[in-house]
């Protein structure tokens, strides 16, 4: 009994019936990862098809099925989970907690999430397919128009929802009750400071998301006329909800992404982070800001000049608070003795790719100039901009920065950085091309098109197929890292700060059970 | 194979080529041909500079500290890391610039939404997935349809350059005359778009949009629709064809015409094999989308014809009169009571008794169709929805 909490349990059970903040996060990246390339090789089967005019491959319909769950599983299995995953690892550590605030509630909302995609990933096996309708699922196409499986993905959506709340009221129970004493507000990492923004975001908009799936399972199934014209209901409601939802979830997937880079820059600048608490009061504006903004994904449904009016100002507030971070940023750098490990490089490439993300986003914010851009390849180049070189490029950073705190050895660096330029060449060669594709008229969510865009079209897709292999490599990194490596030292990084970095390479199974002196 | 090989050479030739090539590729928002579409090429373009130019300023001090800064040339790190001054700067100033962004944006965002005082009045309806238009108080409705042919999709002949963006029946508009366009959907939610006039507005079931446009010069205008609207949503493009005012008059007179002579043809006395042949060009034109060439379907979403009780039962002849004039609520069948003619509706349905193998022998004349029209009964049977639907 004694000795019993020293080490994790043996065999599968460990995992199973594990509470440890640790083993949780390890089980959500992996899991996220395995989604990863779930997601991106439906990203491969799209590219395929448009790799030239004409039907090749795919049917329209199982088309619509791949962009649909390539959205979904990249947004709810891939993006999400890994943030979740980071925060279970770095958030005790970096707060000088022994674990996280409810262990056995964890361990439950990382379950959920296996049984929820394999639920979802079913439908693409029922009669009349998977979801086929977006990943915005705009009712009626979703409801009285939709296939039978709707049903199941409704109740995979309601899994994912409970998940993602248990896994919010854990980061903030953690964050506000499990400080080391003298680890005030102001001196968290802003890792951790975005990751409490982004919990009340979650918990805020996920019932929100569960509330437009119940009313189409109420339309479906129950006879209601939530979303039918016919019935008195209103299609454009549902659109109303799911971005009241959905705008708040796409600062869900960034958020935690500032906070990666705000440690990483810094660390490899050798120079304190420029504008502490202004990059925190930003981080405060955007969320603020992000529930006010939903109707700009709706300026063509024909909402009143005056909601168009507000809706338009509120989204180009927003370049604001977003200039002042990478302002920042840049101030850090400035003047700095920079040297370039992989987590900086892509830190590095998160700020300028993330920028010109945000530059595309500025311009989608004009809403006569979007009565142009929505819903063609530039919007789909926007956000992808903002979530592939964003939240991404991030998330790989923070592993490559956490990597030898988390299994004791360095990385292969020279294949890294191989990882590193294969992606950031492959994915500007897959999204660029579709700034220009989508300008010149160019609808998403096609599966053949004129000949006028058949040359950008290749290059995307090569850049995609470019894109999708090089992540093998990173499954291979991570993989030999695991196994073995050079030794890394408690502290592998000459400039980086915080407690994680206090503890020994590998982190003990657990740490900080008495909790360290923070000055 | 070697064609592509070749397209893919061409293409890395032409990206390092001359910008001459360049002027080839459609790569930015046409200017259009309307004077709002031009406002809102000129926002798009000062925006795009705004924010070429913050980036060529940001990336610079980036730049300049990845290459100068770097510990390699043995830069040593600075202490500074706060300036309220510089933060409060660098709030004030992006805010400024937004607020000037602002006030040309408003405005032409206010003429956008002045759609008063219209010359023409045209209803564009969104169907899975086809468009129709009506031109109110004209007494001129049609509907437009892709006119690609699915050989060229299928990559069975050569692709034409419109491919994709051509129909059967373009909306016609003339020139210089303030055309609103009331825009809504019968089914699911379609998106009316066409790049050169500037116009992009959802077709909502319930809803009735406005939009308006004010062409400039006669041409061909092409566009697709712009909102997932199901299995083909990639193939209901849109062509405008803007006329000189007397050129559009004579067409409206000649499809008036047309209409009179479709109606006439209701009253002929049609055989077996006229029906069968007609049959199956409306079959290809409308039915093909949904129950496929050879009748089977894509079961469940779109059932099969081929063996369907409704389509080979003697008794069940009036059910199929009534499911193809008024659709199956809640399904992909659509009522086809105002989109065909009499002549189309018995020709289909005599097509779908007597093709693949449903060898009824049974024919619907024209006249049928009328008379269902007027009793709700063919030849003393009832017509509805069979029970269970459509399987």
């Amino acid at each position: 009994m004694s000795d019993h909490h020293h080490g994790p349990a043996k065999g599968l059970m460990r995992w199973v019936l594990t509470t440890n903040h640790k083993d949780i996060g390890s089980m959500y990246l992996w899991f996220s990862f395995a989604m990863f390339l779930f997601g991106g090789s439906m990203a491969m089967v799209i590219r395929a098809e448009l790799f030239q005019p004409g039907l090749q491959l795919v049917e329209p319909n199982f088309f619509n099925q791949m962009t649909t769950m390539h959205g979904l599983v990249m947004v709810f299995g891939a993006v999400m989970p890994a943030f979740v995953g980071l925060a279970n690892w770095m958030i005790p550590m970096m707060i000088g907690a022994p674990d996280m605030a409810l262990p056995r509630m964890n361990n439950w909302s990382f379950w959920i999430l296996p049984f929820a995609f394999a639920l979802m990933a079913s439908t693409l096996f029922m009669e009349g397919g998977g979801p086929n309708f977006g990943w915005t699922f705009y009712a009626p196409l979703s409801t009285d128009y939709a296939p039978p499986s709707t049903t199941y993905f409704i109740f995979a959506v309601h899994m994912m929802g409970v998940s993602s709340i248990m896994g919010a009221i854990n980061v903030i129970a953690t964050i506000l009750n499990l400080r080391a004493p003298g680890m005030t507000l102001m001196k968290m990492p802003l890792f951790v400071w975005t990751w409490l923004i982004t919990a009340y975001l979650l918990i805020a908009v996920m019932p929100v998301l569960a509330g437009a799936v119940t009313m189409m399972l109420m339309d479906i199934h129950f006879g209601t006329s939530f979303f039918n014209a016919g019935g008195g209901g209103d299609p454009v409601l549902f659109q109303h909800v799911f971005w009241f939802f959905g705008h708040p979830e796409v600062y869900i997937m960034i958020l935690p992404a500032f906070g990666i880079v705000s440690a990483i820059i810094p660390a490899f600048a050798r120079k304190q982070l420029f504008g502490y608490t202004s990059m925190v009061y930003a981080v405060a504006s955007i969320a603020f800001l992000s529930f006010i903004v939903w109707a700009h994904h709706m300026f063509t449904v024909g909402i009143p000049l005056v909601g168009e009016v507000f809706f338009m100002y509120a989204t180009m507030l927003i370049a604001v608070p977003t200039g002042v971070k990478v302002f920042n940023w840049i101030a850090t750098m400035f003047r700095g003795s920079l040297t370039f490990e992989t987590p900086m490089l892509f830190s590095i490439a998160f700020v300028v790719l993330f920028t010109i993300g945000g530059f595309s986003g500025l311009m989608l914010s004009i809403a006569p100039a979007d009565f142009q851009y929505h819903d063609t390849y530039f919007v789909v180049a926007h956000f992808h901009y903002v979530l592939v070189p964003g939240a991404i490029f991030a998330i790989f950073a923070g592993v490559y920065y956490w990597l030898p705190k988390w299994t004791g050895h360095m990385y292969d660096t020279a294949l890294s950085k191989v990882h590193f330029w294969m992606s950031f060449i492959g994915m500007n060669l897959t999204f660029f091309p579709m700034h220009f594709v989508g300008l010149a008229g160019m609808p998403r969510r096609i599966p053949d098109y004129n000949m006028q865009f058949a040359d950008f079209n290749m290059l995307s897709s090569i850049g995609g197929f470019m894109f999708g292999v090089t992540q093998l490599l990173f499954l291979f990194i991570v993989i030999k890292c695991v196994k073995g490596g050079e030794k890394a030292e408690a502290k592998p990084w000459e400039g980086a700060h915080g407690l994680e970095w206090m503890v020994p390479s590998p982190a003990p199974y657990h740490t900080f059970t008495t909790p360290p002196d923070v000055k | 194979m070697r064609l592509q090989a070749r397209r893919l050479v061409m293409l890395l030739i032409g990206l390092m080529a001359s910008p001459a090539l360049w002027a080839e590729w459609a790569f930015n928002m046409p200017k259009g041909v309307t004077d709002l579409s031009h406002s809102i090429y000129d926002l798009h373009m000062t925006i795009f500079w705004v924010t070429v130019a913050i980036g060529v300023l940001v990336f610079g001090v980036m730049f300049w500290s990845v290459i100068f800064h770097r510990k390699s040339r043995g830069a040593k790190a600075a202490e500074f890391h706060e300036s309220t001054l510089v933060e409060i700067l660098w709030t004030s100033i992006p805010f400024a610039i937004l607020v000037v962004m602002a006030i040309p944006a408003t405005k032409t965002l206010i003429e956008v939404y002045n759609a008063d005082d219209a010359d023409i009045d045209i209803k564009v309806t969104g169907y899975q997935w086809k468009w129709q238009y009506e031109y109110l108080g004209e007494e001129v409705s049609f509907f437009s349809n892709l006119a690609t042919s699915r050989d060229e999709v299928n990559n069975l002949r050569p692709k034409n350059t419109n491919y994709l963006l051509e129909v059967d029946e373009p909306l016609v508009v003339p020139i210089d005359k303030k055309i609103r366009f009331l825009v809504t959907g019968a089914d699911v939610i379609h998106s009316w778009w066409v790049p050169e006039l500037a116009v992009k507005k959802d077709a909502i079931p319930g809803f009735i949009n406005e939009s308006w446009a004010k062409i400039n010069e006669p041409g061909i205008y092409r566009g697709q629709c712009a909102e997932l609207c199901g299995k083909d949503h990639g193939f209901m493009p849109i062509v405008v064809d803007a006329r000189p005012q007397a050129e559009y008059e004579d067409w409206l007179q000649a499809k008036r015409e047309e209409a009179a002579r479709i109606r006439e043809l209701t009253q002929k006395d049609w055989t077996m094999e006229e029906l069968m042949v007609k049959g199956e060009q409306v079959y290809d034109k409308v039915c093909v989308a949904c129950h496929q060439a050879n009748g089977q379907g894509i079961p469940p979403m779109f059932p099969a014809l081929k063996g369907a009780p409704v389509a080979v039962n003697k008794d069940m002849i009036a059910d199929h009169i009534y499911v193809l004039l008024y659709g199956v609520k809640g399904t992909a069948m659509q009522a086809f009571k105002e989109q065909l003619s009499e002549v189309d509706m018995a020709a289909v349905i005599t097509y779908e008794r007597n093709a693949w193998g449903n060898n009824t022998g049974e024919m619907v004349t024209p006249k049928d169709i009328l008379d269902f029209k007027k009793t709700g009964k063919y030849k003393g049977q009832e017509g509805k929805v069979p029970e269970g639907g459509v399987k």
